[in-house]
């Protein structure tokens, strides 16, 4: 709005000025609730945690200060070591995994037939179930010896691993399952693969670039930011990574009172560790410091990622 | 082009699209299989459970299984609770969220600015961090064993559906407010009178996505609810599977009772689920 004259101008400014005010307190006014939810439950929370982390506290007795002792018995526990290390085989091999076959059923609901929208239906429904649902309807699945995988195994003739029993064949397991109900990331996949120009691929094609090359020169690099975001929200889920082993636990090896690990705790994950300090024992400040470590490293892990990845992601897509 | 190659490339076609169809089918069944399983466990008597080779359709579908659960345990009562921790988080997201994600796409202030990253940074944190310190808080209240802990958090705006909230709310023309503005409408009836109808498919895409993440929760309800009486789904499962460790029959019954609703709503809201989401969850 050019104003020419000095005297409008001020006026306006005046006017713009109390405009100003008026949004703040509106914007303010219709963001308070999450301001208010913001403090109550995450700011304060957050430096409960800190400060519960560096103290003895069953809830009974009032916390007490004992400075960075639980996180020195951090990390000489071996139960502690033992969930640690059964995540990270989550995170370097499970993720991998889930997500290269979330791409591979992308590409098939990606193909051209006639009754597509059943097969991407019956290819989605199982992510529809809820985890604790597929992971107890997984344990009468994998049953080693009632199971329907292992009749079909012995069908062929073969005989199938004892799933839930073998500490070898548990994460497989979970894994597996987490690729029946990966459904969600392939539809997210399938709507980047969709939003490719297809005139990239007629060009390569008169090339002569084959259908791998494609895949690898075109494909990949138009669909790189998509990758890296589920790549980033998975590594943070496989490290929360609770609620299927959880229930896998109730069945298998020795679960009594106690949230168990599993055979020779082979499904002990950080979180049920986690899980385990907290509300089977109480022990509120061990667990916190278990907390605030699995922050920092969900932290650093997401910044590596994200800087690594960055470098191979091709933000050029319009 | 002669006709000898042509009839060759149709046959290539045709023993091609076989090995599609055949292939697209075979996998269907692969992952359908368990879901059928689960059914088809669920209407076996208990000795029928172990029987070689597999029976798929029971000759005499039991399906008093059924009525056995709620006989069992308080199936009824299970399902009554859920739905009270997954409706009022529904009202509760659909309610708060539109507000922030208006002050922060479509109110010119400088807050804008600051909380939309903060929001995004509060996706970040593991939820274990919050969890420790908000239990003991909640039962110094002395709200162990009610619903407050698993529905207020609802009524303050979760960070992921304002994200989504707010990326809608963009791609809606300025113009709108400001002539609604112009007019001398009030904010108040700006959103809910104006903007809020035009979010209809966003909205029911988060109405869809808390409804399922608070009917599957169990890690919640798990730690907030000890009385049986209060007991969601998830967590009656929880302990119906401790106490009828062998009776998968009675237990596929129970899980399929859980699972029957999601599938509804999924056919109901396919859209929302198939196109809605992959549209909105995309990058920034």
């Amino acid at each position: 709005m050019p104003e020419n004259t000095l005297a409008p101008n001020l006026a306006h400014n005046k006017k713009t000025s109390r405009q100003q005010k008026r949004f703040f307190w509106i914007g303010l006014a219709f963001a308070s609730p999450w301001i208010i939810g913001f403090l109550l439950f995450k700011v304060y929370p957050i430096c409960s945690a800190i400060y519960f982390s560096f103290t003895k506290y069953n809830m009974f007795k009032p916390p007490e200060w004992i400075g960075l002792d639980n996180y020195k018995e951090l990390f000489t526990d071996p139960y502690v070591k033992k969930s640690f290390a059964n995540t990270t085989y989550m995170v370097i091999v499970g993720l991998p995994i889930s997500l290269s076959f979330a791409m591979v059923m992308a590409m098939i609901m990606n193909l051209r037939a006639k009754g597509m929208p059943l097969f991407r239906t019956i290819l989605y429904l199982p992510s529809v179930v809820p985890s604790m649902a597929s992971a107890l309807l997984f344990l009468w699945v994998m049953n080693s010896r009632y199971g329907i995988v292992n009749n079909m195994i012995s069908f062929i003739g073969l005989k199938g691993p004892s799933w839930l029993n073998d500490p070898d064949w548990t994460k497989p397991t979970l894994i597996i399952m987490g690729c029946w109900g990966c459904g969600g990331t392939a539809v997210i996949f399938l709507a980047a693969l969709k939003s490719v120009p297809t005139h990239l691929y007629e060009a390569a094609r008169l090339d002569g670039a084959g259908k791998w090359r494609q895949f690898w020169t075109i494909t990949i690099p138009m669909i790189s930011p998509t990758i890296q975001f589920q790549f980033i929200m998975g590594i943070n889920s496989m490290f929360q990574y609770f609620t299927q082993a959880f229930v896998f636990n109730m069945f298998t090896g020795s679960a009594g009172q106690v949230t168990g690990g599993g055979p020779a705790n082979s499904m002990l994950f950080y979180s049920i560790n986690l899980y385990r300090e907290a509300f089977d024992y109480l022990n509120m400040g061990y667990a916190s410091a278990l907390a605030m470590v699995l922050f920092i490293i969900i932290l650093v892990v997401t910044f590596v990622a994200m800087r690594v990845s960055d470098r191979m992601v091709n933000y050029d897509v319009e | 082009m002669n006709k000898n190659t042509n009839t060759l490339a149709v046959a290539k076609n045709v023993s091609g699209s076989i090995i599609k169809y055949a292939f697209l089918i075979g996998l269907s069944c692969i992952f359908i299989m368990p879901l059928v399983w689960m059914v088809s466990t669920s209407l076996k008597p208990n000795q029928g459970l172990f029987v070689f080779p597999i029976e798929w359709i029971p000759k005499e579908p039991q399906w008093h299984n059924y009525s056995r659960v709620f006989e069992r345990v308080d199936f009824a009562g299970y399902i009554k609770n859920t739905l009270i921790t997954s409706l009022t988080p529904v009202v509760g997201t659909l309610l708060v969220t539109p507000m922030v994600a208006y002050s922060i796409s479509m109110v010119p202030w400088k807050g804008a600015k600051i909380i939309f990253p903060i929001i995004l940074a509060t996706m970040m944190i593991p939820g274990q961090v919050t969890q420790i310190p908000m239990y003991i808080t909640w039962s110094k209240l002395g709200f162990i064993n009610t619903y407050v802990p698993l529905i207020l958090p609802y009524f303050v705006g979760t960070p992921y559906y304002i994200y989504l909230m707010r990326q809608f709310m963009k791609s809606l023309p300025n113009s709108l407010v400001e002539a609604a503005r112009i007019d001398g409408a009030g904010d108040v009836r700006i959103l809910f009178q104006i903007i809020y109808p035009l979010c209809r498919p966003v909205l029911t895409t988060i109405g869809v996505l808390v409804f399922i993440a608070c009917w599957n929760d169990l890690n919640g309800p798990l730690i907030y609810l000890q009385d049986s009486s209060k007991y969601t789904i998830a967590v009656g499962l929880k302990s119906f599977m401790l106490s009828a460790k062998t009776d998968w029959e009675l237990l596929m019954a129970a899980n399929t009772i859980f699972t029957l609703p999601l599938i509804i709503i999924f056919f109901l809201a396919q859209k929302q689920f198939l196109g809605g989401i992959s549209t909105t969850s995309g990058l920034k």
